[in-house]
């Protein structure tokens, strides 16, 4: 599998080796959240709101504390007062208050299992006795859980501090709508004169979770010296760190976050629930406490995806060509400010060139869990919106409708409704490729049967990456990471590590550290690992080779520039030394080759991807199943082809999951109903066909091997491509997320 | 929420005997619950919705694990036996399809090898998969109680989402099912939104006899499943369908009577509309594929 590919500039990227973790995770050795075991370790449980809305009036612990077999009870109090802290985090300014009450709720709860206390005892059935026992008086509020309802004038306002700030103009009353945003380029008035062809709808899209299958988790020990120390799942140690650091108001350098490997996040594994609230349990009880939460726990006190509401409008003249875009978006962002409204309103236009197009988004607070990242947050929901309304333009256009997106497909020089211009991307070969595929070639015969294409965008941010790496004597190198690895990234580092120096991808032995033993890294998100870390670990590789050509010009006594360094063998006027026979010397003739780099890359990059999907849709219950199914993408460069065709089929299995069954249920309380994988309907392997994938490679100008991120732009497509197959498999244009089969039957009802 | 259960402690006993058993189960008082495959009763006790001080396992008596079939006296099932023996064993895969096809989707194999359809019955949930089943093969409930024994029909047993008709200190022994006559064949469906792991919206089972010539139907049974309090027989359906042709257009007829006696409630799975919907939809699709049974045999 791992030899090099035929014709290829590399020797290791783009081959397939065995991923370094892999043998401890199929053999179930790998160290998860969950199997950090300390002796005399506690375990806790979480008290949470049964109220969708209510003000605390009084929390009374004592029995709790009683309760043989308790060793600490905490609440609110028991945290530092972060009233008008604002922190930047890395990801900007926020508002610690929020952060602390989503953590431990202060005065009121905002949804249905805000945590509120917190017990650490001998076992988690203890825990969960004297959680039991805790008495809380809350005083009900209405509650919203509807984005439209949220925003109008009457509705419960959920917090009195929030002012809509509006492109930096902030509001005199307090309001629910936390922040406006508002895009224009052109004249959307002048290109809707300009169209044909008008074509504007409406859109719902219920809430998400990303479903990852590990709960959250996290063991803390406070030691009598102050230094904290956190193992947890996590996608980013050094975010964690600083959250945890400012909600406890402690320095950060005596905070250490191990991260353990981790079941998934997909974005949810960003923001802390458990962390500072198990390290306040350890300081009260002096002993290591570790939390974890249940599947209900996960649904309804962490963070889903935001609901929303879309209009969205496009004009094309009779040719084609699109003229002008017009969106208005609203994003519940849950119990607190914040959400991925930005770049909904940056993404939903972004894979076309439009001359006019106007975006309004709107983020607003109401009565759910505070929603937080998931996998291209913000773009299926606009990509549902923009494609199915451009798959309508194209039928009464009666324009093939892969034709029409190359039509107007983005490139080089186009300028995004939100301002950058976009560098060389793949926009125009990915609808090619799409088009050239035998899926999109090979007939759909049968009665209910229809495909649906759509295409989609997500960035790939830089943020900032370190690693280092020393060479041992055995000709391996250990690399150093702060990168926390949930889709294969080990693997995709390594590779760049050893191609950099002409290494096989098993010489190299990743390892991810804590925040002690790495310098400062962001979070594993935004599609950014295998871009950013891979560059540090590039530069680790120019760092290490520069030193070993110095060593060996001292062996051979003859200066470094006149050392020739092919593909990891060193040579010198017919003197010539293997990476490894170099390395087995460096003990004996002087210093440790450790090296080490710290990126920060600008900008972002930028990936696309268009979804081929077939379908059968049952139309006497309404259920859709789907037949056949391609992913294609621009990957930049692949570095290990499988990882990345397997972010492409996961996105490609969660999208289909929004598409179809998952939604929050709530009653008219704002209580979830449907708080289990029973009834939160996820996708079953039995659901899903085979995923085919189709890497196309148009590379980054900004990476040294071309690297696209890809883990989040296959999500982006599905909702919109399977809408628009059931339009062409039963005639119905559903513009209402998930479409499932209640739904779907109604609408094939009530259309015949 | 199960963030705050817990599973508590309880006293565990497996007697070999049924009377001992029934005598123990009376004797608590409404703090014991019978345990046979588990699959229902130790999540709603890990998850709060029950709670007991003693719990009896009836997997270790003898009578409760039988599968006796001849095909002049029919079968006899002990309430214990797992779901896989039934849809293992050939004699039952032919006499009772509809049984056979409920067995096959209660959970995955894990589930199947433990859960039993006694305890599927017992549990007297209104989408169990087994009762339509059971409804429409016309079982009979064999009770113990400490006091002695006596047999309702299953149509009897079932009175309410998680109740029914056995008495304090009762359990059930066995389940008979009457022999099946010559041309009848039987079939269950439940629609799911996914292929997996979901409770059915809406469930039927359909039986049919036939005359000899194979063109009229001679008796019919149909039960609905979740789409009322308790699984219930569509006693006008049926009797519409004797005499007439099994055709599509019957079936389909029969359907829509089948519909009034649904009254479903609206929640997460679905709404009324949409379940009686289903239940029209189901009866259908359950007639023509025990006809299609019937046809292939
Ligand atoms: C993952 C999973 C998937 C499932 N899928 C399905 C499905 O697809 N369809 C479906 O219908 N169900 C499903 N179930 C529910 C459950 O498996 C079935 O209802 C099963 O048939 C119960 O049988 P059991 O032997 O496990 O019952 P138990 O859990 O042992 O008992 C069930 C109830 O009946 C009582 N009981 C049991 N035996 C007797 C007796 N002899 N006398 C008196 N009372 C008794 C118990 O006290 C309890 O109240 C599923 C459960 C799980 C966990």
């Amino acid at each position: 599998m791992n030899t090099p590919v035929p014709g290829s500039q590399y020797k290791v990227i783009g081959t397939r080796p065995i991923r370094h973790d892999g043998m401890d995770k199929v053999t179930g050795k790998a160290k998860y959240g969950a199997d950090v075991k300390f002796s005399k370790m506690l375990y806790g449980r979480v008290l949470r709101s049964p109220h969708a809305h209510a003000r605390i009036v009084s929390i009374d612990t004592s029995e709790a504390e009683s309760h043989p077999g308790v060793f600490a009870v905490i609440t609110t109090s028991d945290m530092p007062d972060l009233v008008d802290k604002m922190a930047d985090l890395g990801e900007g300014v926020v508002n610690m208050a929020h952060l602390g009450d989503n953590v431990l709720a202060r005065e009121k709860v905002l949804y249905k299992g805000q945590a509120v206390a917190a017990v650490a005892a001998s076992d988690v059935h203890v825990a969960a006795e004297a959680i039991a026992k805790i008495k809380v008086e809350y005083e009900p509020l209405p509650a919203v859980t509807w984005v439209l309802d949220a925003m109008r004038e009457d509705a419960p306002l959920l917090h009195d501090n929030v002012f809509t700030d509006d492109m930096g103009k902030k509001s005199d009353k307090p309001s629910n709508v936390d922040k406006e945003i508002h895009f224009l380029k052109g004249d959307a008035e002048e290109g809707f004169a300009a169209a044909d062809v008008v074509v504007e709808r409406e859109f719902k899209t219920a809430t998400v979770h990303q479903g990852y299958i590990e709960p959250h988790v996290a063991t803390a020990d406070w030691n009598e010296d102050g230094n904290l120390t956190v193992w947890t799942s996590t996608q980013g140690s050094f975010a964690c760190r600083a959250q945890v650091a400012e909600i406890l108001q402690i320095p950060i350098s005596k905070v250490k976050v191990v991260p353990c490997e981790i079941g998934g996040g997909f974005g949810g594994k960003i923001t802390v629930y458990l962390q500072p609230v198990a390290a306040l349990l350890s300081k009260k009880s002096g002993r290591p406490v570790q939390l974890t939460m249940q599947r209900d726990e996960v649904f309804e006190g962490t963070g889903p995806t935001p609901g929303s509401f879309m209009r969205v409008k496009l004009g094309a003249t009779k040719e084609g060509k699109l003229t002008a875009g017009e969106a208005w978006i609203a994003f519940d962002a849950g119990a607190f400010p914040g959400g991925p409204i930005g770049p909904a309103c940056m993404c939903v236009f972004s894979c076309y060139d439009f001359e006019h197009a106007k975006v309004d988004g709107y983020n607003v607070v109401l009565n759910k869990p505070k929603t937080q990242a998931y996998r291209a947050p913000g773009s299926t929901h606009a990509a549902l919106a923009c494609e199915t309304v451009l798959d309508e333009l194209a039928e009464k256009l009666e324009i093939d409708p892969l034709e029409l997106r190359l039509k107007n497909a983005a490139t080089e020089g186009t300028r995004r409704v939100d301002g950058p211009v976009y560098p060389r991307i793949g926009c125009v070969e990915v609808l090619q490729a799409a088009q050239a595929s035998d899926h999109w070639n090979s007939p759909l015969e049968g009665p209910n049967r229809g495909r649906g294409v759509a295409l989609g965008f997500w960035f790939n941010c830089g943020l900032k990456s370190s690693a280092s790496a020393h060479v041992n004597p055995d000709g391996t190198v250990t690399l150093t990471e702060g990168s926390t690895d949930i889709g294969g990234s080990r693997a995709s580092i390594a590779m760049q590590l050893a191609e950099t120096l002409g290494i096989t991808a098993e010489e190299v032995h990743p390892q991810v550290v804590d925040t002690d033993s790495v310098g400062y890294t962001d979070v594993t998100g935004g599609s950014r690992v295998t871009f950013a870390t891979g560059l540090a670990a590039y530069k680790v590789g120019l760092d290490i080779e520069g030193q070993m050509t110095s060593r060996a010009a001292e062996l051979w006594d003859c200066s470094p520039e006149n050392v020739r360094v092919e593909s990891g063998v060193y040579s010198h006027n017919g003197d010539s030394l293997t990476f490894a026979e170099l390395a087995e010397k460096l003990h004996a003739t002087g210093e440790a080759v450790v090296g080490r780099a710290t990126v920060a890359p600008d900008g972002a990059t930028n990936g696309f991807g268009a979804h081929l999907v077939d379908v059968e849709v049952d139309p006497d219950t309404g259920k859709t199943t789907i037949l056949r199914y391609t992913v294609i993408q621009d990957a930049g460069k692949a570095i290990h082809p499988s990882y990345v065709e397997g972010q492409m089929q996961g996105g490609a299995v969660q999208g289909i999951g929004w598409a179809l069954n998952e939604e929050y249920f709530f009653d008219d309380q704002g209580q979830m109903k449907n708080a289990s994988f029973l009834d939160y309907r996820i996708p079953t392997f039995l659901d899903v066909p085979m995923i085919d994938t189709i890497i196309v490679e148009v590379p980054n100008p900004d990476h040294p091997y071309g690297v696209r991120g890809v883990g989040e732009t296959p999500i982006v497509p599905p909702p919109a491509a399977i809408a628009i197959a059931i339009h062409n498999a039963v005639g119905v244009r559903m513009t209402e997320l998930p479409m499932s089969p209640p739904k779907l039957w109604k609408a094939i009802s009530d259309q015949s | 929420m199960g963030g705050l259960t817990t599973l508590s402690g309880f006293e565990y006993v497996a007697p070999t005997d049924l009377t001992a058993a029934a005598t123990a189960l009376r004797d608590a008082g409404g703090r014991a619950c019978v345990l046979a495959g588990g699959t229902d009763i130790l999540v709603q006790l890990r998850e709060g919705m029950r709670s007991a001080d003693l719990v009896i396992d009836v997997k270790k008596i003898p009578e409760l694990l039988q599968l006796e079939y001849a095909p002049d006296s029919g079968l006899c099932l002990g309430a214990a036996t797992p779901c896989y023996q039934i849809y293992t064993t050939a004699d039952v895969v032919n006499a009772y399809p509809a049984l056979v096809d409920a067995t096959r989707i209660i959970g995955g194999w894990q589930i199947q090898s433990r859960a039993s359809v006694g305890g599927n019955l017992c549990n007297s949930s209104p989408a169990a998969d087994s009762i339509p089943p059971l409804l429409v093969h016309q079982a009979v409930c064999h009770l113990a109680g400490p006091e002695g024994r006596r047999s309702i029909p299953v149509s009897d047993f079932c009175t309410a989402p998680g109740k029914n008709s056995l008495q304090p200190g009762e359990l059930l022994a066995t389940l008979t099912l009457p022999p099946q006559p010559a041309n009848a064949g039987s079939a269950y469906q439940r629609f799911i939104p996914r292929n997996e792991m979901d409770i059915a919206v809406a469930s039927a089972a359909s039986w049919i006899e036939l005359d000899d010539s194979r063109n009229a139907i001679k008796s019919a049974r149909i039960a609905l499943g979740a789409v009322a309090p308790t699984p219930v027989l569509a006693e006008e359906a049926s009797q519409f369908l004797v005499g007439k042709a099994p055709t599509e257009e019957n079936f389909s007829e029969a359907g829509v009577l089948a519909r009034q006696v649904a009254s479903p409630i609206d929640d997460m799975r679905g709404t009324v509309e949409f379940r009686v919907h289903l239940a029209g939809v189901l009866t259908q699709r359950t007639l023509a594929l025990a006809h299609q049974r019937v046809q292939d045999s």
